[in-house]
């Protein structure tokens, strides 16, 4: 024993791993009082391991050209060892990486945890946000199908709606007239090494960021204002082992329900992955009905619900931005919903109803009619109206709205 | 460290040229990165014309000519269509081909085409790129019931009559593009050149 304390001392002088160790795990503090809600932080996390892994043994056997792409997704479905498993451990796995983002972004909403001082630790995971649904479209386009080429296709004319230098900006970034294999092999470095890099660097400084200032807790008290004789936090509990093996339980649920669907519905019912995909890409075909998949549902109907180009795409990328100022539009003196009041009470779940309402829409076809009664594109609007009034009334409701008393110490927990 | 002696302005003046021939270089350093995305040379030989004979073409059918890697529609309009035409002004964006970037010259007429009953357009949606579906016959649709023909996108709706103008309320805001072409001769076009006569 002696010997490997003495082995890790000498490490201790050299490199700062017993330090780094307290600071992060052992000696972090947590609030007590954390429920189902922050569960999805590390779920998240587990997902992007998962992604990683399977991802890097996909490349394996995955060929990035348009001649061969489409081919070799089947030959790793149908002929590589347990490449079926692999290909859906990261197929329905992307789905899975966006359910908990999702809920852990809700989280952050329900309990102000984007609030002072914590906006650069929001700003970084809107970061994270961004970069992952880059990766998960690219990705998207790799098996070639025709869903990847005619979702691309919509994409990146995107890009040639810019005004003046559109067209050239849109043939820069597909390397053709077309989308072709130069743009399918450039998706692929992006998709399998430049976004990941980035994607880790950001998850790297949202953790540093969020163990600099502590985390929020559903009261939002600051636990740090009560300390022991130690200067132990009194409702804090060290990570390691109490939320390490907390958590654990967590993520062994989580996975059973992840196994659940991987193996029995891979395709998630044509959410996950969509049926126009098992068809190779033809460019001179697009299929009945393009939806993109499920997780970019919400932005697609806001797209979708204006009627002119310039203006819907404008309103869609509004609409992500202005998620990243979020810390700079809640004006209430609390951070928790439970303390807020009225207004807020009511807004935030009808947010959350109406962000699942434009997810589901944005999959349907735009002629259809919502649960049989409202047309499929005037519900969109009136949900996008909505999306957008939620956030930019949010100065005036939340400073306005009258909130309860925060107790000084968090209530509930063990 | 002291700062006592220290020539501030010669510091400043030292850091700027550093800082600023280093950011002259970064952006030499980015060109190939940069560039390496622009269409390569094969992309660019890629481009040749198409041709296509229309002699079989029934009234009201549609031919898919593949272009530049594009489908380019080709479509024999009935005499009953061509007489929609005048009447869809009001319902249109740009009835009267005001973007003249949309069509060649000797299409800038009401059917925006050589020869009134052939219909030479690019199959890509003017709003995200998507291929338009041909509904050709007057009858009502779900997307609209005084359905005259025409386009329709399955992407976002974007409705098109026959002649490629673009209705009001769609997301696309320009008539599907006209490309360049002419007659070789009188069955025979060829897509991608106007001709001599152009």
């Amino acid at each position: 024993m002696s010997k490997l304390n003495a082995l890790m001392g000498w490490v201790d002088d050299r490199l700062p791993v017993t330090v780094t160790y307290e600071k992060h795990m052992s000696k972090y503090y947590a609030p007590k009082n954390f429920n189902f809600w922050y569960f999805f932080g590390v779920l998240s996390m587990v997902m992007l391991v998962n992604q990683i892994l399977s991802g890097i043994w996909l490349t394996m056997n995955f060929t990035p050209s348009s001649e061969a792409a489409f081919a070799s997704v089947e030959y790793i479905m149908r002929d590589v060892e347990y490449g079926w498993l692999l290909r859906y451990m990261h197929s329905t796995g992307a789905s899975f990486f966006f359910i908990a983002v999702y809920l852990h972004m809700m989280r952050g909403l329900l309990y102000g945890s984007y609030q002072k001082p914590r906006e650069l630790i929001w700003i970084f995971g809107m970061g994270i946000y961004l970069i992952l649904m880059a990766e998960a479209f690219m990705g998207y386009v790799l098996p070639w199908g025709q869903m990847s080429y005619w979702g691309a296709q919509v994409i990146i004319s995107l890009v040639g709606a810019v005004p003046y230098v559109g067209e050239g900006l849109q043939q820069w970034v597909q390397g053709d007239f077309l989308i072709s294999g130069a743009t399918l092999n450039r998706f692929f470095a992006l998709h399998v090494i430049a976004l990941p890099l980035v994607l880790v660097a950001l998850v790297v400084l949202h953790l540093l960021a969020l163990h600099e200032v502590g985390s929020n807790n559903p009261d939002g008290v600051d636990i740090k204002k009560h300390k022991d004789e130690n200067g132990k936090p009194l409702d804090g509990v060290p990570f390691h082992p109490y939320y390490t093996v907390h958590d654990l339980i967590g993520i062994v649920v989580f996975l059973m329900v992840f196994c659940t669907v991987m193996f029995f519905f891979p395709e998630g019912n044509g959410f996950f992955l969509e049926y126009a995909n098992f068809e190779p890409a033809n460019g001179l075909k697009t299929p009945e009905h393009i939806a993109p998949v499920w997780y970019f549902g919400a932005y697609y109907a806001i797209l979708r619900a204006v009627p002119d180009k310039i203006l819907g795409i404008v309103a869609m990328g509004g609409a992500i931005a202005v998620l990243f100022v979020l810390p700079w539009l809640d004006r209430s003196p609390v951070k928790s919903i439970r303390y807020k009041g009225l207004a807020s009470k009511i807004l935030i779940p009808v947010f959350g109803v109406v962000f699942a309402i434009l997810t589901w829409l944005g999959t349907q076809s735009a002629d259809g009619y919502f649960l049989g009664l409202v047309n499929n594109t005037t519900m969109a609007r009136i949900c996008s109206v909505f999306y957008f009034a939620f956030f930019l009334l949010m100065p005036i409701y939340t400073s306005k709205e009258k909130t309860k008393p925060v107790p000084e110490r968090v209530t509930g927990g063990h | 460290m002291s700062q006592d002696g220290v020539n501030k302005g010669r510091r400043l003046l030292l850091l700027g040229a550093t800082g600023g021939m280093g950011a002259v270089g970064a952006g030499f350093v980015a060109v190939p990165y940069i560039k390496s995305w622009n269409p390569s040379e094969k992309a660019k030989a890629a481009g040749a014309p198409a041709k296509v004979d229309v002699s079989k073409l029934e009234p009201g059918a549609m031919l898919t000519v593949e272009w530049r890697g594009k489908p380019v529609y080709v479509v024999r309009r009935t005499q009953e269509s061509l007489g929609f035409l005048e009447g869809l002004a009001d319902k249109l964006k740009d009835p009267n081909n005001t973007n003249k970037a949309q069509q060649p010259e000797y299409a800038d007429n009401l059917p925006r085409s050589r020869k009134p009953e052939i219909s030479v357009l690019l199959g890509v949606c003017t709003h995200l790129g998507c291929a338009p579906k041909l509904r050709p016959d007057a009858k009502p649709e779900p997307f609209d019931a005084d359905w005259k023909g025409g386009f329709f996108c399955p992407c976002h709706g974007s409705k098109f009559d026959l002649a490629g103008r673009v209705y009001n309320g769609s997301p696309a805001s320009d008539n599907l593009l006209v490309p360049p072409y002419y007659y070789e001769d009188d069955s025979v076009i060829v897509i991608g050149e106007s001709g001599e006569n152009a």
